[in-house]
């Protein structure tokens, strides 16, 4: 079935167990983002170490495709420098707009290749990126706390 | 006539495609917009294959043809209300109506019945959708209006038991929803207007989802004002009804100025033409108006009693069956009884976004999200909801096909 390309196993597996879905206590920037056209919400909090993204958490309601998105994405980018880690963002959101022709890099995007299926759904892209739009004004706030 | 929607349904070309490879159109999202027959579609290419010229100007055939064609769809959209000819405003959607009621009211000087200030208010409810609620909420940021609401219970009704303080001397304005678009709960309007009569208040009715499914008469619910859109009544896009009462129409100052709309004009100042032009600048939206009359005279024939006979047995069917599916909850009235055709509900931990999808993929067209009814949906603890709305060309089948539709998400997101 053709669902099966939007709804992959490793989507429904972060769906059902998310990752760093709890807000840290402290942080360095704190976000939240909605979806105005469904009503899905997200707070996320950033913290940095330098340029190193130290931790990334969150809270939110929202569908499959926006809770298990944000759920790789902290996956993926803790642990990164922040030129990483906007690599692996500008690699996502590119990926969302290949409108299905693209797979995806699986070196740098790891589970969140799982999410291609996504861009063959134009209602469903905003979904996919809500978590990577507050994570990026999230940085920013974080970084410009710095200097 | 005997009404069979499956015959009706034959009258409305898109319902006959595919989806989704292959799939059979199931289209339960008439609460959003609904599909067009032939007719209607006939009428508004028609009028630009034939007849297309500004009404109300020039001295040639086409524009007494089109003016005819224009004029002779406001006296359908009267008759179908039971009101005035003069008092059907064309507008390009209920929204715009609702703006201009309420713009309009912020136009009114001191000494004008519509005129509001700081101590006055304005009345809504916690159910509307964000077209009758935002234009209250900018109209009493600008004029120092306060603005106030009735609840909504846990059932999905309107919480009238403090009406009579709710609505008090100060109300200028009480506007609200005929049917929940949401909930599909249709309100009382009977204490409320006569509440809101007695103490000088007008009332304005947002009839989106009322004027399409059942009889509408504007005399018998002795209102003010009402608004509906011609697309959620098998109409086209692009067009709106402005109703008022005639000598409330004489006295609001108009919203939109520039042509057409005047009596004389200077360099100075100018006069207003008498309703409807006071209130239609500009070239109107013609084919869609004419469009619009064709898809009121179509339902009419039909019978509005029959759809909304129709309607209601859909509804109880749905009600029925989705009652039966294990973590599904019903947001809103769970019986008929004043209530319409939209059914909302979630599903367990199965977001509306993945059930919709899941729904698409069977053909079956739902709409998912908070509705444009943001407060509400957050009053009532849910985020989001799926929505099936159902219309004259619906059938059983239909609904068969959604419940096992859900039945199916249940499985498929289960894995």
């Amino acid at each position: 079935m053709q669902l099966d390309n939007l709804y992959q196993e490793v989507i429904l597996d972060h769906y059902k167990n998310p990752q760093h879905k709890k807000l840290s206590p402290t942080y360095d920037a704190q976000v939240h983002h909605i979806n105005p056209s469904c009503g899905d919400e997200i707070t996320l909090n950033v913290t940095l170490d330098g340029d190193l993204v130290k931790d990334v958490s969150w809270d939110g309601v929202g569908c499959s495709i926006s809770q298990a998105s944000v759920s790789i994405l902290t996956d993926l980018l803790i642990g990164k420098n922040l030129a990483g880690a906007q690599e692996i963002a500008d690699s996502f959101m590119h990926l969302m707009q290949s409108k299905g022709t693209e797979k995806g890099d699986e070196e740098l995007l790891e589970d969140a290749v799982a999410l291609a299926g996504v861009s063959q759904y134009p209602a469903r892209i905003k979904c996919a990126l809500l978590g990577w739009m507050a994570f990026k004004d999230a940085s920013v706030q974080a970084l410009a706390k710095q200097d | 006539m005997t009404f069979d929607a499956r015959t009706i349904a034959k009258d409305f070309p898109i319902l006959d495609r595919t989806i989704r490879d292959g799939k059979r159109l199931v289209y339960l999202d008439s609460g959003a917009t609904s599909q067009k027959p032939n007719v209607v579609i006939d009428a508004e290419s028609d009028f630009y294959r034939l007849h297309n010229a500004a009404v109300h100007r020039g001295a040639h055939q086409l524009a007494e043809e089109a003016t005819d064609a224009y004029e002779g769809a406001r006296s359908i959209v009267a008759k179908f209300l039971n009101a005035e000819v003069d008092e059907i405003i064309f507008t390009k959607s209920a929204t715009e109506s609702l703006n201009l009621v309420a713009y309009a009211m912020g136009n009114a000087q001191l000494g004008n019945r519509f005129h509001l200030k700081a101590g006055d208010s304005i009345v809504v409810t916690e159910m509307e959708h964000h077209a009758n609620l935002i234009p209250w909420q900018q109209l009493a940021a600008r004029t120092g209006a306060t603005l106030k609401w009735f609840g909504v219970t846990a059932e999905g009704r309107l919480d009238l038991s403090t009406l009579d303080l709710m609505i008090d001397e100060n109300t200028k304005v009480v506007a609200l929803t005929h049917q929940s678009n949401v909930l599909g709960t249709i309100n009382p309007l009977d204490a409320i207007t006569r509440r809101a009569h007695s103490v000088g208040a007008v009332v304005v009715l947002d009839a989106c989802q009322s004027v399409p499914h059942m009889k509408v008469d504007v005399k018998a619910l002795d209102i003010d004002f009402l608004a509906f859109s011609g697309h959620k009544a098998v109409g086209p896009t692009g067009v709106g009804i402005f109703w008022g009462r005639a000598e409330l129409l004489a006295e609001l100052p108009p919203f939109l100025t520039g042509g057409s709309m005047i009596e004389n004009v200077t360099m100075e100042s100018a006069t207003w033409a008498a309703a409807p032009r006071k209130f239609e600048a500009g070239v109107p939206n013609m084919a869609q108006a004419v469009g619009l009359g064709a898809a009121l005279t179509y339902l009419t024939k039909i019978g509005m009693e029959n759809i909304h006979r129709h309607e209601l047995e859909l509804t109880r069917y749905l009600l029925n069956g989705l009652s039966e599916i294990a973590n599904l909850r019903i947001i809103g009235p769970t019986t008929t009884d004043n209530r319409g055709g939209v059914i909302s509900f979630t599903l367990g931990d199965i977001h509306p976004h993945d059930l919709g999808q899941f729904l698409d993929s069977q053909g079956i067209a739902v709409r998912t999200g908070h509705h444009c009814a943001w407060p509400l949906t957050r009053k009532l603890g849910v985020p989001a909801t799926t929505r099936a709305s159902v219309y004259l060309y619906n059938t059983i089948e239909d609904l068969d096909a959604l419940i096992s539709g859900v039945h199916g998400a249940q499985k498929y997101f289960g894995r």
